[in-house]
């Protein structure tokens, strides 16, 4: 009795995921999705990095200047911004910042995937800054101050010395922080963005059938984040390689 | 060229430096011995502001650089400095090591600063090494190119904290080779070394520290031949 049960649900399961991704070219709907899940990660890695390195400067020259006898009063502002903005993003959950991008800063944009990139950006530039900060301060001291005593400047020898050095470090975190991004995207859906969640959603909708398109939709997600890893570790083994030239 | 006034400098409530008047001329060539915590370090690092001092003025070429309004990097592109780890930049071949600086701070072109380059390896026996990176090299050879990349600078006064301190024994002479032939030049050089040989070879004058103090000062023959301080006797006893 159970054996023929499993027999019949197997025999429409083939029926089940044509429905939902090959009757009236559904596919379509899928790779628009996905196009707009990867376009939502990139801009708002983009946005991350940027904002991550920059804080994590900021607190960086805070930190060592503290023991210093002349204080830039601008960089103490600066800094106490940036500690706030960290606290506040790191504190608060990714899905309740969305929704007061989405409702209580930003009612106007009809565009939800551009308030997802804001919100997806401004919320990984504060892990990222994290990220930064610690990969900066594994750098050993005497590179800042070779840099300095050739008479660079602090933001040259953060540049061209020193971050570079950095990168090595932090990239392992930094991949992982990818990674959780472009997991991330996904909440975007609950605020209306036309993401690859949403056109599961929208299908499963249509078909009455739920389970094809989510099964579907975990394995890209699945798909995507192992070669992102796989890149990941790509990289990383060629940087290593460059040490022990 | 360097005058020192008055430079007291503490860590927290430990002071390591207390009132110290120094001035040194330009060729001289100043050896600063002590035993280590002495404070000989602390008072080369703050001659280029690695250190800020507590208290007290430096002046370089009739500018005060202790003055909040003195922007450093340009007086820091005036005196070279060699750490004792040397602190290559890893992460760039041996020519981008000398040549990041001047080109950075428009002292030279690309071109210029390389030909420089060329030239100031050849001078320590290192050119075909211009293209390899800091972890390929020796010791020996990285300290020769952390010397080198301070004089790209055409620095005014080199100052060196204990260059030969973390090198392997038999690396140690291809390293004073280099300072010696520097000496020989008319560098003004500030060295805080252990290396007795070279201080009484090529040390114009010698600053013996201790305690944030300095105890005794002299020219090398008498520093070494009749030490006046008991300190001073008792340190030379245990180190010759």
């Amino acid at each position: 009795m159970m054996f023929s049960g499993l027999v019949d649900w197997l025999n429409e399961l083939g029926p089940r995921f044509y429905r939902a991704f090959i009757e009236a070219d559904r596919w379509k709907l899928y790779l628009q999705g996905l196009g707009r899940t990867l376009e939502m990660m990139a801009a708002a890695l983009v946005i991350g990095v940027i904002l991550g390195v920059v804080v994590a400067v900021v607190r960086t020259a805070h930190h060592q200047q503290r023991a210093e006898r002349r204080r830039n009063p601008l960089l103490s502002i600066l800094n106490v911004v940036c500690q706030v903005y960290t606290t506040v993003i790191r504190g608060t959950p990714m899905m309740v910042q969305l929704l007061i991008w989405t409702f209580v800063i930003f009612p106007n944009i009809r565009d939800k995937i551009l308030v997802g990139i804001i919100g997806l950006g401004i919320n990984s530039g504060a892990y990222v800054a994290e990220i930064v900060r610690g990969g900066l301060m594994s750098v050993d001291g005497g590179q800042m101050e070779a840099g300095r005593s050739l008479g660079l400047g602090y933001l040259d020898t953060m540049r061209f010395i020193v971050i570079p050095q950095a990168f090595k470090n932090i990239l392992p975190s930094l991949g992982n922080e990818m990674i959780t991004l472009f997991k991330d995207t996904s909440l975007v859906q609950a605020i209306g963005g036309m993401e690859l969640v949403y056109y599961a959603a929208t299908i499963g909708g249509r078909t009455f059938d739920y389970m094809p398109p989510y099964i579907g939709i975990a394995v890209m997600y699945l798909c995507i984040v192992v070669v992102l890893t796989w890149l990941q570790g790509k990289l990383e083994r060629r940087l290593r390689q460059s040490d022990r030239r | 060229m360097i005058d020192v006034k008055n430079l007291s400098k503490s860590f927290g409530k430990h002071l390591v430096l207390d009132d110290l008047s120094q001035h040194i001329h330009p060729g001289e060539k100043v050896v600063v011995l002590g035993p280590s915590g002495s404070g000989k370090s602390t008072f080369l690092r703050c001659l280029n502001l690695l250190e800020t001092p507590t208290s007290g003025t430096i002046t370089f070429d009739g500018v005060d650089i202790t003055a909040p309004k003195c922007d450093i990097d340009t007086v820091r592109q005036h005196m070279g400095m060699v750490f004792q780890h040397f602190n290559l930049f890893p992460n760039m071949t041996i020519r981008k090591n000398i040549t990041l600086a001047p080109v950075r701070t428009k002292k030279m072109s690309q071109q210029e600063a390389d030909d420089t380059a060329t030239q100031l390896l050849r001078r320590v026996g290192l050119e075909d090494k211009a293209d390899a990176y800091p972890n390929q090299l020796s010791g020996g050879q990285k300290q020769r190119i952390a010397i080198v990349r301070a004089l790209a600078m055409r620095p005014k006064v080199m100052l060196f904290d204990e260059p030969t301190s973390a090198l392997d024994p038999e690396m140690v002479g291809e390293v004073l080779d280099v300072m010696r032939q520097l000496a020989d030049e008319g560098m003004t050089m500030v060295v805080v070394t252990h290396e007795m040989g070279f201080a009484r070879e090529v040390g114009s004058r010698i600053l013996f520290m201790d305690g944030g103090h300095i105890l005794e000062e002299n020219r090398p023959q008498e520093f070494f031949a009749h030490p006046q301080h008991p300190r001073t006797v008792e340190f030379l006893s245990k180190v010759l």
